[in-house]
């Protein structure tokens, strides 16, 4: 066989084909023997390869690449596609016009109602629902980061097995071979493990699973699970139930270590009826009254009136001390020891709460122990609260269960090798589970193991079967959020990388693979009892979309009414409606699904059994160090950590990015002689930990605080090798509360990076502080803190502003500093992250940082928390000093920046009173990843390297309410324009508007005797301004004048 | 002490008791031996191994600077140090050193030319090349600390365009840009100007061929005629008369860059003076630095006398007495002011993480300075260049003090910051003394380092005999 006469062959045979017959022509050739003989002549020189066993795996890579490029990929005919976008436009669609679609986030079992931004089909910000009583239009950071964990070019794109890449198929058939195995022993082998379920769907679809497989187990674990609040509950009302806290109607609170502001799944909602009795422009007179006592400084403690810091053990000891004063139970009496100082407070605290009855109200945290919940539950009954602050309902997650009994039950089956088939849905157990159940070590003995989850995490690498989840963006599904209220969870966008919902991997393991959207549909239809069939009566109009509020921003909200655009959903021609799409379009509309919150439920402490348990609550007095595990702001419990807006962004109080710490009190450091960075080795029994210390004023002393989340292995690129696990000393014994931990230094230091290295207010009059009572002997003490500058000193004439003239004003009393605002302004404004080493270099994006400053006592400081967005002077010295006029002024009052213009000189940024203006010192965006692109805000520039950038006050939100209002031919309302930073604001701290109409909100704010402008007295009259802080002690605890409200020298 | 000329040369007493003044050449020269000993330098064929060691050296670090300037504009302004509270750091404190560096060669060929200065015949030709060089060094530092050089190499200045944008002309940025430029300019055209002459006369003695025709083109027909002397002096006078306003203005504007802003540290009244003065200062600093091995190396110790050194070292006295007396003046008004942040800003110097720098400065530039009282200091020309080495770092530290301990700390303590160089900053401030090492190398093997035809105006001969009876 002559190489010549083969290729002339071949050439002859595929001069004969043309286009994609030529493709499937070399298909069939590829077949030929002579085709081989020729491929193997063709390429002699890989011959030799033939004998190098690393070679040739190489050569045959290649080799199976390129055949399977050039012919066999088409072995099936690719869909036509033309490039001709909307011949026929999608109904409601205007291209550069974004539509809102309400969903919600699950998360730790409950759910928000979000709205979600989508532009032609790509979702990129998440706004809160106005409807939804869990977000009433704000977020947490968390919901605000959510798109970016969407689009995580880490995300795991392929379902794999052992490694190798599968079909889904592949997956259920093994699935449903061994589960079908199962069906003699009912399922006895089969464990589903999943996060807190609060999705009805899901719950209903596991308790069908159950009831065919009665055997079969469901256990749910949350690493930062309520476990302790719903045995809190149990103790005292013997059921699991959950309080509903009515915190508008409290005028004095009481938190036992609870960081109810902005955290937890009822956080806004509380954040916000906190806010409403302590804003400036409020009532004075009916502002409420909060005592925290924590171990741990939290956001919650930093608006407290009256904090107290004791060790995590001494707040039990501390509720006891409160109960026995408030003489709630005759057999409780104080336990244990609290310091000295908290006698005075108690009895202060308790004169307080008796003048307050039914109008007070304390809350435990989810991290103390069940008996200061019990003990919160009778204190409030005691103070006639409940059916006033307080009621109590079925809890959120469908199956409140004891999460570490159900846990240890696994593990300890797992090891008996009872288990067969081990299904985890979501969740990180072989990274979250407490260590001394040795979950990772239990898994290798179940011979089938699968796990659902959006990372190829340290999970997936203990499973034989990986299956990338679906993003709550991405699938249909519902949830509940704390008070009950249902919503369905609609996607925005098709599966990005083919990822599966629970919903789908359990219904493609029981029965006959269904779409996540049956599977919710037919849910609500045996729930409703709303028929899905549509019958000819039926017929009936769409219902019309109104009612839900206009989102944001001024932009014209479209709801939609439909499932969103881009998913292949059903959507049959609508001609007939069925009863359920009738009620579901509207469902899918208001992002609730109406009457579904639960009812308040009657319950009576019961008072024995909580005396009883009192009993054998303390073990007596506890020395040694302490360690308190907690939810790290950022990442939570390490779900978000490859998430690099929350990986960036300053945690509240430490300010610190990218790590985590033990915080440990400044006396404690003092003591042990540590110092920022310092590395500690903490032990507790044979278990310990390498972690540097953080110095975090306000902190209990003889107390770490631990935050979960870090230290992970197989996170993605972001999060891979930030921080430390702290894991290894959390225990199924003590998972909240560590006690007696030894700490030996070790003499090596880590570098953490902090975005705030200066924590004093050096005597400035930054932040502007008075007492109430001080407050009303001087109502203009804000004014007096600073020289103003005289005016009517220029040579030139007094600028008159015409039209609109935008202005902000910042709340200080209810700013809880939760970062909301910071990642809601980097998603809109596609603020890129820039990594720890630029951080440490001073060189981090955020447009909106937030200020924070303590003063006083070093263990136990009042905490101020001051949002920095651009001031937006109306004297703006960075505009004189751009020698090419990059940023310049516009007629309403905007400091613009040209992007385009500016050659980054930063003389603008060393002007800066403010130092808000972020210069791209290098190429911080990420231009080549394809999946970010989609994330983008379309309406903002993407900045490169080299240029300054900063806060515009969302230009593009005024010029899109400009917009519309243009169209209708009327001016801009107030309220028509929303920045981003204010529309995720919990607590409506940030207020904007037009400040030349003197009825719009932000005029009738700047009028108040609070308003005062940061640095005045350089005359650069920046139309940001904060309103000063009147905080309202207890004059038991802090005598009037004890600390006199500073004036300027 | 200005003296008549054709007094001052020969070292007369100008007091009882004093010791008298050197003089401003060597006795014994002629006219033939000047020509012969300064053309020399240039003209021979031998080119010293000294010499080729400082050119390696110096064109080492241009080369590092060449790659520091690669790595900047492919990677980005981030390979610097400078972050955000600290917008301004390396490249802009060696911007002010090395213009304030260049300005001892426009005082010396302008002002003192026109206060008729003789001694300043055998300094103002290198000082002027020092000036041109370090102006070169200098004007690299605003355009690469851009973000966008690429951008800011032409948007800086005021050119015709179809969008109608022009710069900002309020910013004291675009001051500096034409402050900067009319001072290279006229600085580079006095000197040539100044070349002409010497020009001819290597051209007239030059041996190679390629020296005949390079020096024959830059000599632009230079005949020596009575004409030709005529206009050259009426020009080198008038470019003097240009000059000498440069001297204050140049430094005055960038002192602009600072006093014009509001961040405390910066924004003084008396910037303008002080940072002429400092400029001066630091400039005649460079000069001695090059003088005293320029002198040695060659054997100019006829042309350079101590009587160079002496004045040089007393106008360094007097300048860096101003300088003390500004930095007296800032921690004055810190306190009188009665303002908080000018109030930290001066505490912050004082005892601040970048204290050390502080007082450093104050060491050699308050202190240091007064051993120049002392004439057995003014004598020893190995001490003089330690010390004017020293006066170098110090006003290097004081331009540092001055733009980061303002920066890092200013008015929001939230946003106060420390500022680390990183290798790259100091491989572009090394990278340009090697651009200048570099260029003074070639300066002196290929152009007269001392003014060949000023100085035979000195030389004995040249004085008419009448005066000699005086």
């Amino acid at each position: 066989m002559t190489v010549p006469q083969d290729i002339d062959v071949l050439r002859t045979k595929l001069e004969q084909t043309r286009g994609r017959e030529y493709w499937r022509s070399l298909e069939s050739l590829s077949e030929t023997p002579e085709f081989k003989e020729y491929l193997h002549r063709e390429f002699p020189q890989n011959a030799s390869e033939w004998l190098d066993p690393v070679g040739r795996r190489n050569f045959l890579k290649l080799m199976g690449a390129s055949l399977a490029l050039a012919g066999v990929s088409a072995c099936t005919r690719q869909p036509t596609e033309e490039l001709v976008p909307y011949v026929r436009q999608p109904e409601e669609l205007v291209l550069g016009k974004p539509l809102f679609y309400a969903t919600a986030m699950p998360m730790a079992g409950a759910g928000m109602g979000l709205l979600v931004e989508s532009h032609e089909g790509r979702p990129t910000k998440i706004e809160g629902n106005p409807d939804h009583p869990s977000s009433r239009g704000a977020t947490d950071v968390y919901a605000q980061a959510a798109i970016l964990g969407l689009y995580d070019p880490d995300r795991s794109r392929t379902l794999t097995n052992l490694g190798e890449i599968r079909p889904f198929e592949t997956f259920a058939g093994a699935a449903q071979a061994v589960l079908s195995s199962q069906e003699a022993s009912q399922g006895a082998g089969v464990r589903i493990l999943t996060e807190t379920v609060a999705s009805p769907t899901l719950a209903a679809q596991l308790r069908d699973l159950l009831g065919r497989y009665p055997l079969a187990k469901w256990v749910q674990w949350e690493p930062l699970g309520r476990h302790n609040a719903r045995e809190g509950s149990r103790l005292a009302f013997g059921e699991y139930a959950d309080a509903q806290y009515d915190i508008e109607k409290a005028t004095v609170l009481v938190s036992l270590d609870a960081d109810f502001l902005c955290t937890g799944p009822a956080g806004l909602k509380h954040a916000r009826a906190f806010a409403s009795r302590r804003r400036a422009d409020g009532d004075p007179a009916l502002a409420s009254r909060l005592y925290a006592v924590e171990s741990t400084p939290t956001i919650t403690g930093s608006r407290a009136d009256h904090r107290l810091p004791l060790r995590p053990s001494e707040v039990e000891a501390f509720a006891l001390l409160l109960a026995e004063v408030l003489q709630v139970h005759p057999e409780i009496s104080r336990r244990g020891s609290v310091p000295d100082v908290a006698y005075g407070w108690v009895v202060a605290l308790a004169g307080d709460l008796r003048a307050h009855r039914g109008r007070s109200l304390v809350i435990a945290g989810d991290g103390q122990p069940p008996i200061v919940h019990a003990l919160a539950h009778l204190i409030n009954e005691e103070l006639g609260n409940v059916g006033f602050t307080v009621g109590y309902t079925q809890t959120a997650e469908a199956q409140p269960t004891n999460q570490l009994d159900g846990l240890r039950e696994l593990v300890a089956d797992m090891n008996a090798g009872t288990v067969d088939m081990l299904l985890i849905l979501g969740g990180n157990p072989a990274y979250s589970a407490p260590v001394d159940l040795d979950f990772t070590a239990a898994m290798e003995s179940v011979p089938f193991r699968a796990h659902l989850s959006l990372y190829a995490d340290e999970t997936s690498a203990q499973c034989h079967w990986h299956i990338p989840e679906a993003h709550f963006l991405e699938a249909w599904s519902d949830v509940r959020s704390d008070d009950g209220t249902a919503t369905i969870v609609q996607p925005l966008i098709a599966p990005l990388y083919n990822g599966k919902s629970a919903h789908e991997v359990l219904a493609a393991v029981t029965d006959a693979g269904r779409s996540g959207y049956d599977l919710v549909r037919e849910h609500w239809s045996r729930e409703t009892g709303l028929s899905m069939e549509s019958s000819p009566v039926a017929a009936a109009p769409i219902p019309p979309a109104g009612g839900a509020a206009g989102a944001s921003a001024g932009v014209t909200a479209v709801e939609g009414a439909e499932p969103a655009g881009p998913p292949p959903v059903a959507a049959a021609p609508v001609q007939l409606l069925s009863p359920l799409d009738r009620e579901w379009r509207r469902w899918l509309h208001d992002g609730l699904v109406p009457e579904t919150a639960f009812a308040l439920r009657t319950l009576l402490v019961m008072e024995a059994d909580v005396a009883a348990a009192v009993g054998a609550s303390i073990e007596g007095a506890q020395s040694g160090l302490e360690v308190v595990f907690r939810a790290d702001p950022s990442v939570y419990d390490g779900r978000f950590a490859n998430n690099a807006w929350l990986q960036e962004t300053p945690k509240p109080l430490t300010k610190l990015t990218w790590d985590n710490a033990a915080l440990i009190s400044p006396a404690t450091a003092a003591r042990l002689e540590l110092t920022n960075g310092d590395i500690v080795e903490l032990s507790a029994g044979d278990r310990s930990i390498r972690i540097p210390v953080w110095v975090a004023p306000g902190q209990a002393a003889d107390t770490l605080t631990l935050h979960l989340g870090y230290g992970r292995t197989r996170a993605g690129r972001a999060g891979n090798g930030t921080g430390f696990n702290v894991n290894p000393l959390r225990t199924t014994a003590a998972p909240d509360i560590l006690t007696n931990v030894a700490l030996t230094t070790t003499g090596e230091t880590y570098t953490l990076a902090s975005t705030q290295d200066h924590w004093s207010l050096e005597g400035r009059n930054l932040v502007r502080v008075a007492t109430s009572t001080q407050y009303a002997e001087d109502p203009l003490f804000a004014q007096k803190m600073e020289h103003m500058p005289i005016t009517g000193l220029s040579m030139y004439a007094e600028h008159k502003s015409n039209g609109y003239a935008w202005g902000m004003t910042i709340d200080q009393n209810v700013c809880t500093g939760c970062n909301s605002c910071v990642v809601a302004c980097q998603a809109e404004n596609n603020v890129p992250v820039v990594g720890k080493e630029q951080v440490l270099n001073g060189r981090e994006m955020h447009w909106l940082r937030i200020d924070r400053y303590y003063s006083g006592d070093l263990e136990n400081p009042d905490t101020y928390h001051q949002p920095m967005p651009c001031q937006q002077c109306e004297n703006a010295p960075c505009e004189v000093v751009c020698p090419v006029a990059a940023t310049v002024h516009s007629d309403e009052g905007l400091n613009d920046m040209v992007y385009n213009r500016c050659v980054g000189t930063r003389y603008c940024s060393n002007n800066c009173p403010y130092k808000v203006r972020r210069f791209n010192f290098l190429l911080y965006q990420d231009w080549d990843t394809p999946s970010l692109s989609l994330q983008r805000n379309p309406d903002v520039t993407v900045r490169s390297r080299g240029v300054m950038e900063k806060c515009t006050y969302c230009v593009q939100r005024i010029n899109h309410a400009r917009v519309a209002a243009k169209l209708e031919d009327r001016s801009i309302r107030d309220g028509d324009v929303v920045t981003a930073c204010q529309s995720a604001c919990p607590t409506e701290a940030i207020v904007f508007g037009d400040i030349n109409d003197p009825n719009s909100r932000v005029s009738r704010i700047k009028a108040s005797q609070l308003n005062y402008s940061l640095l005045a007295e350089l005359n650069a009259r920046p139309r940001t301004t904060y309103l000063a802080i009147v905080r309202n002690p207890n004059t038991d605890l802090e005598p009037a004048g004890s600390r006199p409200a500073e004036e300027h020298g | 002490m200005a003296a008549a000329p054709g007094h001052s040369h020969d070292g007369v007493a100008d007091g009882g008791n004093m010791r008298p003044i050197p003089p401003v050449i060597a006795p014994g020269h002629t006219f033939e031996s000047v020509t012969e000993k300064i053309g020399g330098i240039v003209l021979t064929k031998r080119t010293q191994i000294g010499w080729l060691v400082g050119f390696a050296i110096g064109f080492a670090l241009l080369m590092l600077m060449n790659m520091t300037i690669g790595q900047l504009l492919f990677v980005g302004i981030g390979v610097f140090g400078n972050n955000n509270p600290v917008g301004w750091a390396f490249p802009i404190i060696n911007f002010v050193w090395w213009i304030g560096i260049g300005h001892a060669g426009t005082l010396i060929s302008a002002i003192l030319l026109l206060f008729r200065q003789q001694w300043r015949t055998s300094i103002n030709r290198f000082a002027e090349a020092m000036t041109l060089f370090a102006v070169a060094c200098a004007a690299m530092f605003p355009l690469l600390h851009t973000g966008r050089p690429w951008l800011a190499a032409y948007w800086l200045f005021p050119y015709p365009n179809s969008m109608g944008l022009w710069p900002q002309f309020r910013s004291p940025l675009i001051w500096d840009v034409f402050a900067v430029s009319t001072y290279f300019t006229v600085s580079l055209l006095f000197w040539y100007t100044g070349l002409v002459p010497d020009m001819a006369t290597l051209r007239d003695r030059a041996k190679s061929k390629a020296g005949k025709v390079i020096y024959g083109m830059l000599s632009l027909g230079w005949r020596g005629s009575a004409r030709h002397w005529h206009r050259y002096e009426m020009a080198y006078l008038l470019l003097a008369g240009i000059s000498t306003p440069l001297v204050l203005s140049v430094h005055t504007v960038v002192s602009f860059d600072f006093a014009v802003s509001v961040v405390p540290g910066w924004h003084a009244t008396i910037f303008p003076p002080y940072f002429v003065a400092g400029a001066v200062y630091s400039g005649f600093a460079m000069v001695m630095t090059l003088a005293i091995p320029l002198r040695k190396f060659y054997g100019l110790e006829d042309f350079i006398t101590m009587r160079h050194i002496h004045n040089m070292t007393k106008i360094m006295l007097v300048t860096g007495m101003i300088v003390a007396y500004g930095y007296a003046n800032e921690v004055f008004f810190s306190w009188y002011s009665a303002n908080m942040y000018e109030g930290y800003m001066m505490h912050n110097r004082m005892t601040g993480p970048y204290a050390v720098f502080y007082w450093s400065l104050i060491a050699i530039n308050a202190c240091m300075i007064q051993l120049f009282w002392f004439r057995s200091v003014r004598d020893n020309v190995g001490l003089l260049f330690v010390l004017s080495l020293l006066v170098n770092v110090g006003m290097w530290l004081e331009r540092f003090i001055i733009i980061v301990t303002s920066l890092h700390r200013d008015f929001l303590p939230s946003s106060w910051d420390m500022y680390q160089p990183t290798r790259w900053d100091f491989a572009m401030f090394a990278g340009t003394i090697g651009l200048f090492l570099s260029l003074f190398f070639l300066f002196i093997r290929f152009l007269p380092a001392l003014a060949i035809f000023e100085m035979r105006t000195i030389v004995p001969e040249a004085k008419l005999q009448p005066e000699q009876h005086g």
